[in-house]
């Protein structure tokens, strides 16, 4: 008996522990970029709390993972640089080199070549991950922010805010094969999980475009109306589209909306209430939830997909900008 | 007073409130009808009004559709609570309350029956408002509706004892109009009820504060956390201290040496 009363505590207490270490494991966490406090704040997507905040380079905007989530690329877009941060100890581990004023990047399907739009020089940098080194400058477009690389890597698209046009860039050649005009200020674009669909959103316009890959021109264009809310104040920016083919979101930034899309029919099913200003979204693992960066408020608003419910608002840094989610 | 006596007693006063609840359809229509037109006519042109900053008990941004509800709440049972406690005079000048009052029970509790019956009433009425808002779109957390009955008890007898504590003080029921003007509106109006206090404060110090020390004020308030399942204890000591204060004051004022006797 005496024997158990000395065993029980610190077994109970190493058992807690293990739980608690299990828990803090399996918890989703997501990694949100703080363009006016340099920093990346982590929130528990179990506890929807912010757990930590790392200081990282000078108005960090696009984030984006590796394959194995194991590293963190972000653009630090002051700093003139991508910083690859080690997601074990969340410690900066590399500058990568990458034009100046790195805004939005995507990572191409061999997890070994971004693709980083340069804002204030017209083109995009290519850059091996692997050899630190830039292996290409691609002219596009008048300001070019969005970035995206085709699910089968065959494409990597920029948008331009200035010129309005995606650009097709062919990821063999890494030239320009073919641009598609599109309303004022394209800001982003998304595949859908096939490939064969991509969705371009003109923040200026406010209209997201329906581009068919296969010949590239537009088959559908989006309208948002939000009853209160001046048309001027709707201006598309993020998009996010399920894997299911189900749905589409659209960020319509100074709106405080999040747009919510059959992606089926493209007819727009309800506009749910966010922060202000939203920006970028990010889904979780099992796409139950979507996250959104609102700029001007400065938090995260945490959507309930399954009920269509803004479900909380978690406090974060100044200016939130971009979003990724760790299973 | 056995328990009995008191059960049959309280029975028999809430059957008579419940009787003239359906008998007078068209007060609980119109005690619908009043909170609907504010939810769908006033809130859907201020929809986006709100959005602009957390306020508790709310962890997102919300409608002002979903902001009033509350309030409107609270309006039915004010209205409710008032209407029903000004019969009180409507009953004094015609005899029926007379009647109650000889009876040989103990006054205190007859009169705080009577409360109790106009609040289960008030009840009735919200739950039947709150099911027409949850058909508008505007929902609360389904375990809410359950955690705001006692919230919703609480402000009702709250408001029923201030409507006694009047009632215990018009000599006329002509006097029923001037309630409505200088007791039911300025507490409702002067609230949380269509406006946080912060948005009372940008538009004025003294307004602001008249809002904060309004009893109606924290019945809101208390509806409000409820409905999220939540408590906030300064409302909830406010009410019950109100309710406490007005309660006795309302028995004093039918004491007949002091009160109704004395007219």
């Amino acid at each position: 008996m005496r024997c158990l009363t000395k065993i029980l505590p610190p077994l109970t207490l190493s058992l807690l522990s293990t739980g608690m270490l299990w828990n803090q494991a399996m918890a989703e966490t997501a990694y949100v970029s703080n363009e006016k406090d340099d920093t990346i704040s982590i929130i528990n997507l179990d506890t929807l709390e912010v757990t930590g905040t790392i200081n990282v380079g000078e108005r960090p905007r696009g984030i984006i993972f590796s394959h194995d989530k194991t590293r963190l690329y972000i653009c630090a877009s002051d700093s003139d640089t991508v910083q690859v941060m080690d997601l074990k100890d969340n410690r900066i581990i590399a500058q990568l080199p990458s034009g100046e004023d790195p805004e939005q990047f995507a990572l191409h399907p061999d997890d070994r070549h971004l693709y980083i739009a340069n804002e204030n020089d017209a083109v995009v940098t290519v850059v091996d991950v692997k050899t630190q080194e830039v292996i290409s400058q691609i002219d596009v477009g008048v300001e070019p922010e969005g970035m995206a690389v085709s699910p089968d890597g065959r494409w990597a698209l920029s948008t331009s805010e200035t010129t309005n046009m995606v650009h097709w860039i062919d990821t063999r050649t890494h030239e320009v094969v073919d641009n598609t005009l599109v309303d004022q200020r394209p800001r982003h674009v998304e595949f859908n999980k096939d490939g064969s669909i991509v969705w371009a959103s003109s923040e200026i316009g406010g209209t997201v475009s329906i581009i068919d890959v296969s010949n590239r021109q537009i088959s559908h264009k989006l309208n948002f109306q939000i009853r209160g809310i001046h048309p001027d104040k709707i201006q598309p920016v993020g998009i996010k589209l399920t894997d299911d083919g189900k749905y589409a979101f659209v960020a319509l930034g100074p709106a405080n909306h999040v747009a919510v899309v059959d992606a089926k029919t493209y007819e727009v099913l309800d506009y749910l209430l966010v922060g202000r200003r939203v920006w970028h979204m990010e889904f979780n693992s099992d796409q139950s939830r979507l996250l959104t960066t609102n700029g001007i408020s400065g938090d995260v608003s945490v959507i309930d997909i399954n009920r269509m419910k803004v479900i909380k608002s978690i406090k974060v840094g100044r200016y939130p900008w971009g979003i990724r989610i760790k299973p | 007073m056995t328990l009995r006596d008191a059960l049959i007693c309280f029975n028999g006063l809430l059957q008579r409130e419940l009787l003239r609840f359906v008998q007078q359809r068209s007060r609980f229509f119109s005690a619908l009808v009043r909170p609907l037109l504010w939810l769908v006519v006033f809130a859907s042109g201020f929809r986006a009004a709100l959005g602009i900053a957390i306020i508790e008990p709310y962890e997102t941004y919300i409608t002002y559709e979903v902001y009033i509800v509350p309030g409107l709440c609270a309006m039915i049972i004010l209205f409710n609570g008032m209407q029903s406690s000004l019969s009180m005079v409507y009953d004094r000048e015609m005899g029926s309350m007379r009647v109650l009052l000889v009876s040989p029970m103990p006054r205190p509790f007859l009169l705080l029956s009577k409360l109790m019956a106009t609040s289960l009433i008030s009840l009735l009425q919200v739950y039947g408002f709150l099911i027409i808002a949850w058909l508008w779109g505007v929902e609360a957390p389904v375990t809410g509706y359950l955690t705001a009955l006692p919230a919703f008890l609480l402000v009702a007898m709250m408001l029923s004892a201030i409507g006694l504590f009047i009632s215990a003080r018009i000599r006329q029921l002509e006097n029923f109009a001037g309630v409505m003007n200088f007791v039911i509106f300025p507490m409702f109006f002067l609230s949380s009820a269509l406006y946080p206090l912060w948005k009372m404060r940008e538009a004025s110090e003294w307004l602001y504060w008249i809002c904060a020390w309004n009893p109606f004020s924290h019945g809101v308030e208390l509806i409000r956390f409820a409905l999220y399942q939540q408590v906030n204890g300064q409302a909830l000591s406010i009410v019950i201290a109100v309710t406490l204060v007005a309660s006795i004051l309302a028995v004093r004022g039918f004491q007949p040496q002091q009160g109704m006797g004395k007219r």
